[in-house]
């Protein structure tokens, strides 16, 4: 019993890390514009995709076949909405970074846009993913792509509505 | 601007300038992942032996008190004329 345990935690680790090692750069860089942090200084992205991957690594044996990288960004979506969604209505506990693209867009707006345009999921999974019907993701990804390239606003942006108002 | 247009400059916006992975990333997620993996062991080893105390205690029970046994009569008719 314990040799076969043994050599399974052995070819699990490994395994692991060669995935850590291709996917971990992307997957990082999604969580670091879901949070909105500053490439340097993300502190909430890494502790979101570390949470992500230990889950991946817990479910390792299980995935049979499944892709992986879809398992952990299915966690770091739904565990980001769950977050941003109770969050909603208070004031955020930390600001979007200036320096991000998306600093100026509601947390919604960002996953949406993020795992629509950056991780090209189908705007039907996406729905599924998130609970949302797909005309609202629809609506909601129009509204962030025309916030991302409205020029960069004066004092007070105009076309976002009441979501897209700082807080 | 075309829909096309627009959504590849906005993907080009995205895509620029990755973060720095971190080097103990993998280390932390699999001690972690390691530590959530022992936790679910735990439980489900805890899960099987309660439903074996339960079987166990519901077993002994049945034998002792043996509840498909009719009990005795405790209201017997008087006997008169004896």
């Amino acid at each position: 019993m314990r040799p076969r345990h043994a050599s399974q935690d052995v070819r699990r680790a490994r395994e692991f890390e060669a995935y850590v090692a291709g996917a971990g750069g992307r997957l990082l860089h999604t969580a670091t514009l879901l949070t909105a942090e500053a490439r340097d200084d993300n502190p909430r992205a890494r502790r979101l995709l570390t949470l992500a991957l230990a889950h991946t690594y817990a479910c390792w044996d299980r995935l049979r076949g499944e892709d992986p990288y879809d398992h952990t960004r299915r966690y770091l979506a739904t565990r980001f909405a769950r977050g941003a969604w109770h969050r909603h209505g208070g004031l955020p506990r930390t600001r979007p970074h200036p320096g991000s693209p998306l600093a100026r867009l509601t947390p919604r707006e960002r996953l949406i846009l993020v795992l629509r345009l950056h991780e090209g999921v189908a705007e039907e999974q996406t729905a599924a993913l998130l609970g949302l019907p797909a005309e609202r993701v629809r609506t909601v990804f129009h509204r962030a792509m025309a916030t991302v390239l409205r020029p960069p606003p004066g004092p007070a942006p105009a076309v976002g509505g009441v979501e897209a108002e700082p807080s | 601007m075309t829909r096309m247009n627009r959504e590849a400059t906005v993907r080009r916006l995205l895509e620029q300038s990755p973060p720095p992975v971190p080097p103990e990333l993998h280390a932390d997620a699999a001690r972690r992942g390691a530590r959530l993996l022992r936790r679910r062991t735990l439980a489900r080893r805890a899960m099987w032996l309660l439903l074996l105390a339960v079987t166990v205690a519901f077993v002994v029970w049945a034998l002792t008190v043996r509840p498909w046994v009719e009990p005795p009569s405790e209201t017997t008719p008087p006997l008169t004329g004896w």
